[in-house]
């Protein structure tokens, strides 16, 4: 619920969190671009929401593994908001990474192409942020 | 644990004061439904704004298996794990036998139909708040909802919390049925209030506790620790959220937060339940939200 911030540097895998969390508001602010074309809050721009889009689609392919020592998350870090259900028996966070970079592929598809189609793609897109920090994340202030 | 044990034993002792005569449940009038009847169409919206899918149905459902509330999510808490229980109408393992004032005497009273006090895990101490109108539509919805047949498993909980009759000291203390915000309200505002504190349940989580475990309504929606659990849960009074009422209600809808963040956790299945209301209700619990005293 709190508004994106970067970490304090300090702290165990201050800087993989810190790394991840201004991965995270990478993504925000160019979700943010497609969501107010998406809500009529901005004008549509084909180029505008293209390169949005694309950005978008280029984080999701970042390879994050080294960002994600097992064992960083909030009971390690209280500034990360990372659950330890991430790296636990049974964790389908790859599952749920690739729901993320298969709605951004769609978005990056549809995004310069017209309004309608900008707009079709933003329900999966919007839902694969949630589908993973419904499971793996922890309520903070 | 000092904590705890503290709580432990003025448990016990309000167990023991009040008697065991006197510990039987409450329950409402045999006539409290007289002359009201229930409408399945209006108890779905019942049934989204009280949020019921998010406990009793499995928290990676999605659709219509939302409507499968076979029960079995888990809830630590410092007193024990509680088990949600099944409450599809199958009549053996669910609330198919149930009728519109048992499920009235539950949500209103935390009183089973065999008697018993439920444990506050099951929010009763907001819905003791809902109109019986809007339960007996909700009983009315639950009736349409598909029956499970997987038996409901036991609270793991251990002595002396097992002992469901010292509930009686627990909600003579805590189970109140006035608003906590009180005073001159909007017709907005008062459609707000009704949603957040009754069918929304939303101080069950956003208000901390005392050490007995009720909500602590002199810091009404001011955040506190995960019981059992990792992370705090938000101060959502004016002091900290300080997003717009149109934002607010924009959160409510989508997940997103003013600046592109998205709702996680349990607020993440609240927010499925929020996206099936109105735009008003969800414009209501915003105006109601910037009324709340602010409290750092």
């Amino acid at each position: 619920m709190a508004t994106i911030g970067l970490a304090e540097e300090e702290g165990p895998f201050a800087n993989e969190i810190e790394a991840r969390q201004g991965l995270m508001v990478y993504r925000a602010i160019n979700i943010g671009t497609l969501a107010a074309m998406a809500k009529g809050e901005a004008e549509y721009d084909a180029a505008k929401a293209a390169t949005a889009a694309n950005a978008l689609l280029a984080s999701a392919n970042l390879d994050v593994s080294m960002l994600w020592p097992p064992g960083s998350d909030n009971a390690a870090n209280p500034d990360s908001t990372a659950s330890a259900a991430i790296w636990a028996d049974g964790s389908d966070i790859g599952a749920k990474a690739g729901a993320f970079k298969a709605a951004a592929e769609a978005m990056a598809a549809a995004a310069g192409t017209d309004l309608a189609s900008l707009q079709g793609a933003m329900g999966d897109l919007g839902g694969s942020c949630g589908g993973c920090h419904k499971a793996f994340r922890v309520p903070t202030n | 644990m000092r904590r705890i044990f503290r709580a432990t034993l003025v448990f016990a002792l309000i167990a023991a004061a009040g008697g065991w005569w006197l510990s039987a449940p409450s329950r409402l009038p045999a006539s409290a439904l007289d002359g009201i009847s229930g409408n399945a169409t209006r108890g779905e919206k019942i049934f989204w704004a009280g949020g019921c899918a998010s406990c009793h149905a499995d928290p990676d459902a999605e659709g219509d298996d939302k409507l499968k509330l076979a029960g079995g999510q888990r809830f630590p808490s410092p007193f024990g794990t509680f088990i949600a229980p099944n409450i599809s109408p199958d009549p053996e393992n669910g609330v198919g036998g149930w009728s519109a004032l048992d499920l009235a005497n539950a949500m209103t009273r935390g009183t089973s139909p065999e008697g018993e006090h439920y444990y506050p895990v099951f929010p009763y101490t907001s819905y003791i708040k809902a109109s019986l109108q809007d339960v007996a539509d909700l009983h009315a919805f639950l009736m349409t909802l598909p029956p499970v047949a997987t038996p409901s498993a036991p609270h793991e909980v251990s002595f002396p919390f097992n002992i469901r009759r010292s509930l009686f000291g627990w909600k003579f203390l805590y189970l109140k049925s006035d608003w906590v915000l009180a005073g001159d309200l909007t017709p907005e505002e008062e459609r707000g209030r009704y949603l957040v504190e009754a069918l929304g349940h939303c101080g069950e989580c956003h208000t901390p506790r005392t050490a007995l475990g009720g909500m602590d309504r002199g810091r009404w929606l001011s955040g506190g620790p995960v019981p059992a659990g990792q992370g705090r849960f938000p101060n959502i009074t004016p002091a900290k959220l300080t997003w717009s009422a149109e934002e607010i209600a924009e959160y409510l809808k989508s997940g997103f937060t003013p600046d592109f963040d998205s709702a996680g956790g349990h607020m993440a299945l609240v927010v499925e339940n929020m996206a099936h209301l109105s735009p008003e209700d969800r414009a209501a619990i915003a105006a109601y939200l910037q009324k709340v005293p602010p409290v750092e």
